[in-house]
């Protein structure tokens, strides 16, 4: 459904420019979650960035059904990890959800209805006309995730979307995401840097080697569904998983400097 | 509890001092028999006289609406122009050193050339505020659209929102308590180039009045007259705030949640 294919970023030119991704390829099938996780700095956010049609590869495409994304898509609903910055801090609830709304050709009890229908999806119904900086960061983020549902897109990209919340809300979010995913029959592309839950919340994760990226190995999971915060992460599969991941990174990953003795 | 009190005092503070300054206006003007400096008390009568409200239609009402129309047009044509600079580089570029010469005008510099085009009446006295009140807008238009969060603006564009939507419910909200700064800071100008205006060529307003009772040596009334222009821009700003405060209450309510 969506392909990536030989994908390149570089930035600058001459002597001083930066490989941000090397060559890069993978496809995700319709209503597959896929997560992509790598070390950090490896240009996770620029690869999704490319494929949200938000920034032009160098080289390479990304195809969404057959057509080469040149743009935002239509088709396409994007969760930022920064939820306080993506969310307008003078709209309500309601309006912030609605606002990419206006534009489609919807009439006003259907608009209505995809609102609340995402509000409660996400569990925010009493909310509709608080504002984001009335809320915690872990309620921000589910109102921008509402603001995707209420898009109807077909594909969900989040760039490491709990990256900034406590440990606690973070596994709400991650079931949250499950379960709205089925609802919607959405499929998702999630960014992270966290194996454990890359490997919690995806069919299939791809994992990607330092910079310069490329694809070091596309893992299925297989878990049992639906996934638990406590008997899936005690599953010796999940473990295993984990730790495959864990050495697959490591092992790329240029050796450390050493640390200076202390006197 | 404690800081609640603290807020008490500093209100009756804040109450009490300029009472106490008016207080010793009066005592020391009452025994200081300066004429330049009448006792306070002939000063509120002489107040009393002339404002309550003997020539309110006739040089109060006039000051006014000159000072509304010029810093209306100001703003319109700051946030107009900004918002066109704010979006283009090439504007911005192009633009840039007709922009850094025109504030740099010391504003009265262009009363002989208002009265020399435009003649001593409104005409004149109204292009000369917005003239000079159009910078401090203009420019913090311009930092307030181009300051827009770039995941705001990413947002927009995944989401579709383009053109005139864009302008309207992501770019001008961002850009607006930088425009305010720019309307605080043009009000005060607004009200300095009313005075002056009326001064160098007029025949009614306060700042005429002012020049006029000095030069009839009626100094109680010129006092009284610059009692009002204070009092004036002491309720211009405080109405401008009263106004921010109503329109920017997501501004104050966001960033006090960024501090928690």
């Amino acid at each position: 459904m969506l392909d990536v294919s030989g994908l390149s970023k570089t930035y600058g030119e001459g002597e001083r420019v930066t490989h941000a991704i090397a060559e890069l390829s993978f496809s995700v099938a319709e209503g597959e979650f896929v997560c992509v996780v790598g070390p950090s700095g490896c240009g996770k956010t620029t690869l999704l960035r490319c494929m949200a049609g938000l920034l032009a590869p160098t080289s390479g495409r990304v195809t969404l059904r057959g057509h080469v994304v040149d743009g935002p898509p239509e088709q396409i609903g994007f969760v930022f990890q920064e939820y306080s910055r993506s969310l307008m801090p003078w709209l309500s609830l309601r309006d912030n959800i609605a606002l990419p709304l206006r534009h489609k050709a919807l009439g006003r009890d259907e608009r209505n209805r995809l609102v609340e229908d995402a509000v409660e999806s996400v569990g925010l119904t009493g909310f509709m006309d608080h504002y984001p900086w009335e809320l915690s960061g872990g309620m921000q983020q589910r109102v921008a995730i509402a603001r995707a549902l209420a898009y109807q897109p077909e594909i969900l990209l989040m760039d490491e979307p709990f990256a900034s919340v406590d440990a606690q809300t973070r596994a709400d979010l991650e079931d949250l995401v499950l379960r709205v995913r089925t609802a919607y029959g959405v499929t998702v592309v999630f960014v992270t840097h966290d194996i454990d839950e890359a490997v919690y919340l995806g069919d299939r994760v791809v994992v990607l080697t330092p910079p310069p990226t490329a694809v070091q190995e596309v893992l299925p999971v297989g878990l049992p569904e639906p996934r638990d915060q406590v008997e899936t992460k005690e599953l010796p599969e999940f473990a295993h998983l984990r730790a495959h991941i864990f050495r697959s990174i490591k092992r790329k990953q240029p050796d450390a400097p050493d640390l200076p003795t202390p006197t | 509890m404690r800081g609640s009190r603290r807020g008490l005092l500093l209100i009756a503070l804040e109450i009490a001092v300029p009472l106490a300054a008016l207080a010793a206006w009066w005592v020391w003007s009452a025994g200081a028999d300066s004429f330049y400096f009448p006792p306070l008390a002939d000063i509120l009568v002489t107040f009393a006289d002339t404002w309550v409200f003997e020539r309110v239609g006739s040089d109060v009402v006039p000051s006014l609406a000159r000072l509304a129309a010029g810093f209306g047009i100001a703003v319109l044509a700051g946030v107009a122009l900004g918002t066109a600079l704010g979006l283009s580089e090439t504007a911005r570029r192009v633009a840039g050193p007709i922009v850094e010469f025109g504030r740099a005008v010391p504003p009265p510099a262009l009363l002989p050339f208002g009265m020399l085009v435009l003649g001593v009446g409104d005409t004149m006295k109204i292009f000369v505020i917005a003239v000079v009140c159009v910078w401090p807008v203009l420019l913090n238009t311009v930092d307030g659209v181009r300051g827009v969060d770039p995941t705001m603006l990413d947002t927009a564009r995944v989401y579709g929102i383009t053109g005139t939507e864009r302008l309207l419910r992501i770019v001008w909200p961002s850009a607006l308590p930088q425009v305010f700064a720019g309307m605080r800071t043009s009000l005060s100008l607004a009200l300095i180039l009313m005075v002056i205006s009326e001064m160098v060529a007029s025949t009614e307003g306060i700042g005429y009045f002012v020049l006029e009772s000095q030069r009839s040596f009626a100094i109680p009334e010129m006092w009284s007259g610059i009692l009002l222009l204070g009092l004036l821009g002491y309720l211009l700003n405080a109405g401008l705030a009263l106004v921010e405060r109503r329109v920017l209450r997501w501004h104050r309510g966001a960033r006090a949640s960024a501090l928690r």
